[in-house]
């Protein structure tokens, strides 16, 4: 018999479409209990299952249970779940004052929650994270002054950037966050670098890059991960798999053949697949990573099994690629809600005293919503002046930038 | 003073800085035991240890991508990029990254990077290690383009970059390495310790950022020229008998504007050279500014020689590269111009 090899050209497509009904069965859900818990010398050769597990902490019941529970005290909880709501209300609030033309374009990381916010907990004082765009609970999880995020939304007269850059791409080096870059993945070898240069001191201060699913095709990615693997600085890389690039879901960004977690074994790199939506799971691979890291036992690849239950930013509407209720389908649930449900089962938490949680922080960020208003908003009120356009380009300014800044006349 | 080729006196200057300053790293594709493919890095790996100076993977975006990270943290890094024709996939680390990283944090974090690339042909490189992208890297708000043409000036601006907090591209001419060559390609090689530039002071010494040199004096026209180009000027100027004023730009970014509109005004012509393609290139830059500052002066329309806008060709090398005879007709042809 004859056979006739053609080649087939293929084009992944996700399991859903506008007008279905979400399908998730590409995602198993292992329990808690089916996870090991290496020790942190683990070497990377040995623990490769886990890259193909998923390590989670929270059961079907909302029970902390199995050898990752990081057996946190209730106080931790609250702090944890309050962090957590304070982003998602954050974000909703910036969201509207985009609809309401006091800034260009806000991005949101409703669904996501958890991985910022208890990633954030695990670090400690000094060390630096390389977050993408959509990690504002590594701030919040800070107590970072929200007013000052508003006012850099806002682009008014207190944005400490003086309106060089977009909305939200902070950068605070005394709260260990890099300045945000829009070119994607370009963090995530700095993320190395950085840390290489902690190695190379010999300090103990740790990296923590970010990147997601959809920019790990970039070749930032491949860099890092052949950095990383040659000179083993204290690194943790985190690949937030949020199944969405835009319109594009994360199969086109290779992850539909292979997971993002297993791309660290050719590099010998220790990987954890993580349930990011399990704020115990993402405190206790993050602290199992940052601990090894800082014993200089070698880099980490984590990736946080999440969703992007929001539009990609306000410029989006994903009602055009996916079906509209794909969140509510997600297998992994709802971060907030989980970590919600556990302290209630715990009998530390209940209805009440969440609603008096989220009308304590709305009033909050009302507040700080009023008060950086006050100051401006985008193209209204008070703005950073125009010369501020000249700053910054260089440490001292050459004269062709100060005759362009005269000829302006600022 | 010692006499140092281009080489010697960029080794120098490395050798000198990672001694001055514990902050200073050097690494790059077959910088460390090897030393570099030129040996610009030889025996400093065994001076100053692995820790700060090593091999890097073949990934150029990771060696500016980890620079970027290292510098953000407190190091002063000296990546090499092993020919300025492999430059381009670091191109987004240089030109999204390095050089705004100060601009969108207002100064918190910064990128004190050298990035130090050979460039230019005349050694039968071919496409593939020729090339002159200066204009890549002029076009770029927050870079600073530096390239030499002599060791004295080698050693000094290399020293400025390193101590400098902004990212610089520190171009080194790699036909100029061992002698002032002067384009002519069939003539035995002409060593640095017959030129008087080659006398370097021993330490440390600075030559700012910025700051053009008067190469040659003259009186009839400007020669506006960096890198080897200085001394294809220099040698048509003597070969023709011509008295042609000579500029080395020696930074391209930022310009000394004064330097070239002070003696344009006084020659009232000018030849802008360079060894890379001619649209787009930085001579087109350099034509503007002279245009602006100078219409009034200009005895005769500014003149162009630079490479032809092709790829860098191999056999053809000697009949691409601008040397000495198209800058004598050029010369000609702008003073025939009443």
């Amino acid at each position: 018999m004859e056979i006739n090899y053609k080649s087939g050209f293929q084009v992944p497509e996700p399991s859903s479409r506008p007008g279905d009904t979400p399908n998730f069965s590409y995602l198993s859900l292992p329990s808690p209990l089916d996870s090991v818990r290496p020790d942190t010398s683990c070497k990377a050769s040995e623990m490769r299952d886990l890259a193909y597990g998923l390590v989670r902490v929270l059961d079907d019941s909302g029970m902390a249970v199995g050898p990752w529970n990081p057996n946190v005290d209730a106080e931790f909880l609250v702090r944890g779940l309050r962090a957590m709501e304070k982003t998602r209300l954050f974000d909703e609030r910036m969201m509207r004052a985009q609809r309401q033309g006091k800034t260009s374009i806000y991005v949101q990381c409703r669904g996501e929650e958890a991985v910022s916010c208890a990633h954030q907990m695990a670090l400690e004082k000094g060390d630096m994270c390389f977050p993408t765009y959509r990690q504002q609970g590594l701030l919040i999880a800070q107590d970072f002054p929200i007013v000052d995020m508003m006012c850099q939304i806002f682009s008014n007269a207190k944005d400490k950037l003086g309106g060089r850059s977009l909305p939200f791409f902070y950068s605070e080096r005394d709260y260990g966050f890099f300045s945000i870059s829009g070119n994607l993945g370009t963090q995530f070898i700095q993320s190395v670098g950085w840390a290489m240069a902690s190695a190379i001191k010999g300090d103990d201060r740790i990296a923590s890059g970010w990147i997601g699913d959809g920019a790990s095709a970039e070749s930032d990615f491949h860099a890092a991960m052949v950095f990383a693997s040659v000179y083993q600085p204290p690194a943790v890389l985190n690949v937030v798999n949020n199944q969405w690039a835009i319109s594009s879901f994360h199969g086109i960004s290779g992850g539909a053949e292979a997971n993002f977690a297993c791309r660290g074994h050719g590099f010998n790199i220790a990987s954890l697949r993580v349930d990011g939506n399990d704020f115990l799971a993402v405190y206790a691979a993050s602290s199992w990573a940052i601990e090894r890291a800082r014993k200089n036992l070698g880099p980490t690849l984590i990736e946080w099994v999440t969703y992007r239950a929001a539009a990609h930013s306000s410029s989006d509407d994903p009602s055009k690629y996916r079906p509209d209720n794909s969140f509510d389908l997600w297998p992994l649930g709802d971060p907030i809600l989980r970590l919600k449900n556990h302290m209630i089962q715990l009998g530390i938490w209940s209805e009440e005293k969440h609603q008096a949680l989220i009308d304590e922080l709305t009033l909050e960020i009302k507040e700080a919503g009023k008060q950086a208003e006050s100051f401006g908003t985008l193209g209204k009120g008070s703005k950073p002046s125009v010369s501020e356009m000249f700053n910054h380009v260089y440490k001292d300014m050459p004269a062709h930038l100060r005759r362009q800044r005269q000829k302006l006349g600022v | 003073m010692a006499t140092m080729n281009m080489l010697q006196a960029i080794r120098d200057a490395l050798d000198l800085k990672m001694a001055d300053d514990d902050n200073v790293v050097i690494f790059g594709e077959d910088v460390g035991y090897f030393g570099g493919v030129f040996r610009a890095t030889d025996g400093l790996q065994k001076k100053y240890g692995k820790n700060r100076v090593f091999d890097a993977p073949i990934s150029e975006l990771g060696i500016i991508g980890a620079a970027v990270g290292m510098g953000a943290y407190g190091l002063r890094p000296v990546p090499e990029i092993q020919f300025a024709d492999y430059i381009l996939p670091a191109y987004d680390q240089i030109a999204s990254e390095a050089a705004r990283l100060r601009y969108r944090s207002s100064g918190e974090f910064f990128a004190p990077i050298t990035i130090r690339t050979p460039c230019g042909g005349g050694i039968y490189g071919g496409q593939t290690h020729s090339q002159s992208p200066e204009a890549l890297f002029t076009h770029v708000a927050g870079l600073k383009v530096v390239m030499p043409s002599n060791p004295y000036d080698a050693k000094g601006l290399l020293i400025s970059s390193i101590e400098d907090d902004d990212p610089v591209i520190f171009f080194e001419p790699k036909r100029i390495y061992n002698g002032p060559f002067d384009g002519h390609h069939d003539r035995p090689v002409v060593p640095w310790s017959k030129h008087p530039a080659s006398e370097v002071p021993e330490g440390l010494y600075r030559v700012p950022i910025g700051k053009a040199a008067v190469a040659l004096e003259g009186s009839e026209l400007t020669i506006l020229a960096y890198g080897t180009m200085v001394h294809v000027a220099i040698a048509a100027a003597q070969e023709s008998g011509i008295n042609a004023e000579v500029i080395d730009l020696r930074t391209l970014l930022p310009l000394d504007e004064e330097t070239i509109v002070a003696s344009v005004k006084k020659t009232g012509r000018c030849i802008v050279l360079h060894e890379a393609t001619q649209t787009s290139g930085f001579g087109a830059e350099l034509a503007t500014i002279v245009q602006e500052h100078c219409f009034y002066h200009l005895e005769a329309p500014i003149l162009r020689v630079a490479g032809y806008d092709t790829p860098y060709p191999h056999a053809q090398e000697w009949d691409y590269f601008p040397g000495p005879a198209r800058v004598i007709d050029a010369m000609r042809e702008i003073l025939e111009t009443a």
